[in-house]
C-alpha cells in the first residue's frame, strides 16, 4: 500500500449574481441605511423582502419601509466565529423581526454573552461604515433599550419613492472559499507516487482484462475495482490529436507557443489513451500513429511533453481500438 | 372505441436490497468510487442480478463536500457504465434518487433499479460548505454554518416549551446507545455530551462528521418476489419543501414533513417502526410531532443520522435500514424519513411494507 497523498486545495470563486427589482430595492435601501419589506396581499410584511409570495407564489412588488429596531425570536451563542461571519469576537446568531414586520431576518447580534441575549430582546441595526449594497450593509444588530420602534435612520421621509433610488444595486458579487485536504485515493495515489519515479504504472481489471492508464481505481465496463498493477510505456503511440491556436492562459504555460498539437497517446501495454501536449516536431509533422516518448524536465512530477521516436508509425490496426 | 384506463395500475415497488459501509471520520485512502464500490457489490450479490441485469440506475451525492469536481461521474465507474447505461444523478440525498427511481419503475420502463449514495466530508469543512447551499443574497454571504442555523431551530422549540437540554440530551444518548447495535456506525454506546458548540446545541446534539455510501436496489411486483424472500414494499413515497427563507418559517414545526407522510399514507395505519433522519437531536422533536410518534413507535433503532452522517447518503440509509428491518422480519410496517436543507428545509417520507407472515 503505497503512502496516502495529501495536498491542499483551495476552491475559490466570486458569484456575480444579478437582482430582482425587490432585492434590488432592498439592498439599495440598506446602502442608504433604510431597511424595506414587501407586502404580500393578505396584509403581512415580509422582511427581508422576497419576489414572490412564499405561500401563494404570486408576484409581489409592494415595498413599504420597516424600523431599523426589532424583536428577537429566536437566538443562539456563537462561541467561536468561523471565517465570514459578521463578527470576529463570540456573539449571538439570531432571527430578528423588524418593527414593522411579520417574517424574520437572519444576523448576528454583538453582545457581551450569553447571558445578555433572550428571545424577546430588542436590538437595532449597527451599520456598516462603508456600505456597498449588501446584506453585510448592517454590520449586525445591537442590544437596544428603547421600548419604541426608533426613528426610521437618518434620511426618513426623503425614501417614501424608494422604488426610485438613485443608483440602484442591480447586483451583487459574492466570494466563496471553501478549503479542502484533497487526497486522490489509493489508484492515483498508486500512479502518482510512481510517476514521481517517471514511470507509468496502470492497473489492470480482473475481467476484461485492460489495462487503465491513468487508473482510477474501477474498471468503467466491468464495474469491479483494478488492482494488479502494470507497468506501461514509456513509448506510446499517437491515436489522435488536435491542433490549439488560443495561448494558454495558465502562467504555468505561458512558454508554450501557438499552435501546438495536443494528443491522445496510448501508451506501449495501455487500453485507454491518455493525453499530452507533442513538441520536438512542427505542428503540421504531427499524425496519428507517431510513435512517441516522454520528455522530463529537472523536478517535475510529470512530463512535459511527448516528442517522436524516430521509429516507423504503428499501424492503424494496433490502436484502432482506442481511439 | 377502445378503452383506455383513466386511472393508472401502479405497480408494486420494494426495496430488496440495501447496504452500506462502515462510516469513519476519514477515508484518505479511498476515493469516492473505492469508497463505494463494496457497497454496489453488496447489494448486487444479495440479489444475485449483475450490472447488466439493473434496469435504471440512479445517485444522490456533492461535488462540494470533498471539492473534487465530477466526482458522480468518477463514481459511475463503479457500477460499469460504459457501454452507457440508462443512469441520472441528483445533487441531493440518494433518499431523493430513490424517488426518481420509484417513479422510473412506475413507468414500466425498468424492472430494476440501483440507487446509491456516498459523502466524503472529510477533506473539507462541512459546516461551511453547507454554508453554500443558502439563499445566496441574504444569506450564504453571513456564512451561517449548520450547526448554527441548528442551534436557532433548537432555541425556538425550548422557548416554546416543546424540549429542553436535558431532553434533547435523552435523545443523544438513546441514539448511540441503539447505535451498539449498529456495526456501521461512527459513534456509538457512551459518548460525553460535550461543550456548547452553538448554544444550545453541545457536541453530542450534533451528527459525527464522516464519509460513508450506501446502495439500495429496487424492483418492481413478481421480480421483486423472486430477489427477495421478504420485499419491503413501497405503500407510498412523497417530497415536499418549507419556504426558503428561515425567517418564514415556523422552525418548531415541519409542514413539509407532516404533508409527505399524509401523501405517503403515513397516517392510515400505525408503524412499528421509525427512521427518522434528523442529524441534530432537536430535529428529532420536530419529526415526532410532525409525523404523530408516540413511544409504542420504535424510533431509529439503527441510531439514525446521530450515529452517522455521511451527508448525501444518511437519508438513503434511513430507507435501507427500515426495509432492511422488514426483510429480517423485525417490521411489519415502517415509516423513513429522509431531509435535505437547513433547519429541516426538505423532506421526504416513505411507507414500508413486508408481506403478512
Amino acid at each position: 500500500m503505497p503512502e496516502v497523498l495529501k495536498a491542499p486545495l483551495t476552491v475559490e470563486f466570486p458569484f456575480t449574481r444579478s437582482l430582482g427589482p425587490v432585492q434590488s430595492a432592498f439592498l439599495t435601501g440598506l446602502r442608504e441605511r433604510v431597511v424595506l419589506g414587501v407586502r404580500t396581499r393578505d396584509g403581512r410584511t415580509l422582511v427581508p423582502p422576497v419576489e414572490y409570495d412564499p405561500v401563494t407564489a404570486e408576484e409581489i412588488r409592494d415595498l413599504v419601509q420597516v424600523a431599523a429596531t426589532g424583536t428577537v425570536t429566536t437566538w443562539a451563542w456563537n462561541h467561536a466565529p468561523r471565517r465570514g461571519q459578521p463578527l470576529g469576537a463570540p456573539f449571538a446568531w439570531a432571527l430578528i423581526r423588524l418593527d414593522g414586520a411579520d417574517t424574520a431576518l437572519l444576523h448576528a447580534v454583538d453582545a457581551p454573552g450569553p447571558d445578555a441575549v433572550h428571545t424577546g430582546m430588542r436590538v437595532r441595526v449597527r451599520w456598516a461604515e462603508e456600505r456597498t449594497g449588501a446584506i453585510t450593509d448592517i454590520a449586525c444588530f445591537e442590544p437596544y433599550d428603547g421600548d419604541d420602534p426608533a426613528e426610521p435612520a437618518g434620511h426618513s421621509g426623503e425614501f417614501s419613492n424608494f422604488e426610485n433610488f438613485e443608483d440602484p444595486v442591480t447586483g451583487i458579487v459574492a466570494p466563496a472559499r471553501l478549503d479542502y485536504t484533497y487526497s486522490p485515493g489509493r489508484a492515483q495515489s498508486a500512479y502518482i507516487s510512481a510517476l514521481s519515479e517517471h514511470r507509468n504504472v496502470g492497473e489492470r481489471c480482473p475481467t476484461c482484462r485492460k489495462v487503465y492508464v491513468p487508473p482510477r481505481g474501477a474498471c468503467p465496463t466491468c464495474g469491479v475495482a483494478t488492482l494488479e498493477q502494470v507497468e506501461v510505456g514509456p513509448r506510446g503511440t499517437v491515436t489522435t490529436f488536435c491542433i490549439v491556436n488560443i495561448k494558454a492562459a495558465h502562467t504555468a504555460n505561458l512558454d508554450i507557443d501557438v499552435p501546438y498539437v495536443y494528443a491522445h497517446i496510448a501508451l506501449d501495454g495501455a487500453d485507454l489513451a491518455l493525453h499530452g501536449r507533442i513538441g520536438g516536431i512542427p505542428y503540421d509533422q504531427v499524425r496519428m500513429g507517431l510513435r512517441v516518448e516522454p520528455v522530463w524536465t529537472e523536478g517535475a512530477r510529470f512530463p512535459d511533453h511527448y516528442r517522436p521516436t524516430g521509429e516507423a508509425d504503428a499501424d492503424y490496426d494496433t490502436y484502432r481500438e482506442l481511439l | 372505441m377502445c378503452d383506455i384506463p383513466l386511472v393508472p395500475v401502479m405497480r408494486d415497488i420494494a426495496l430488496v436490497a440495501f447496504a452500506q459501509t462502515d462510516h469513519r471520520r476519514t477515508s484518505d485512502e479511498h476515493s469516492e468510487v473505492e469508497m463505494l464500490m463494496p457497497v454496489l457489490h453488496d447489494v448486487l450479490a444479495q440479489t444475485g442480478l449483475k450490472t447488466a441485469d439493473i434496469g435504471f440506475t440512479c445517485s444522490g451525492s456533492s461535488d462540494y463536500l470533498a471539492g473534487r469536481a465530477f466526482s458522480f461521474t468518477l463514481a459511475l465507474d463503479g457500477v460499469g457504465a460504459w457501454p452507457p447505461i440508462p443512469e441520472s444523478h441528483v445533487e441531493m440525498d440518494g433518499a431523493w434518487a430513490l424517488y426518481e427511481a420509484w417513479t422510473k419503475l412506475l413507468t414500466g420502463d425498468a424492472d430494476t433499479a440501483l440507487v446509491y449514495a456516498y459523502g466524503k466530508s472529510s477533506p473539507g469543512s462541512v459546516r461551511d460548505v453547507l454554508t453554500r447551499q443558502l439563499d445566496p443574497y441574504y444569506v450564504a454571504p453571513l456564512w451561517p454554518d449548520s450547526i448554527a442555523l441548528a442551534a436557532l431551530q433548537a432555541q425556538a422549540l425550548i422557548d416554546a416549551g416543546h424540549t429542553d437540554e436535558p431532553a434533547l440530551a435523552g435523545v443523544a444518548a438513546r441514539s448511540r446507545r441503539d447505535a451498539v447495535g449498529n456495526s456501521h456506525a461512527q459513534l456509538r454506546g457512551s459518548v460525553p455530551h460535550g461543550d456548547y458548540l452553538v448554544r444550545p446545541l453541545r457536541t453530542g446534539d450534533c451528527p459525527p462528521i464522516g464519509d460513508g455510501a450506501a446502495a439500495v436496489i429496487l424492483a418492481a411486483g413478481d421480480r421483486a418476489r423472486e430477489l427477495c424472500e421478504r420485499p419491503a414494499w413501497i405503500r407510498g413515497i412523497d417530497h415536499r419543501i418549507e419556504a426558503h427563507a428561515l425567517g418564514v418559517r415556523d422552525l418548531t414545526d415541519s409542514p413539509s414533513t407532516r404533508l409527505a407522510a399524509e401523501k405517503a399514507g403515513a397516517f392510515e395505519r400505525l408503524v412499528d417502526t421509525a427512521e427518522l433522519h434528523a442529524p441534530f437531536t432537536s430535529q428529532e422533536v420536530v419529526l415526532r410531532k410532525a409525523l404523530r410518534l408516540d413511544d409504542s413507535v420504535r424510533v431509529n433503532p439503527s441510531g439514525g443520522a446521530l450515529a452517522a452522517n455521511p451527508i448525501m447518503a444518511a437519508g438513503l440509509i434511513r430507507i435501507g435500514e427500515a426495509a432492511a428491518r422488514i426483510h429480517r422480519g423485525e417490521s411489519d410496517r415502517a415509516l423513513a424519513h429522509a431531509t435535505s436543507g437547513p433547519c429541516l428545509q426538505q423532506n421526504l417520507v416513505a411507507v414500508l411494507e413486508g408481506d403478512p407472515r
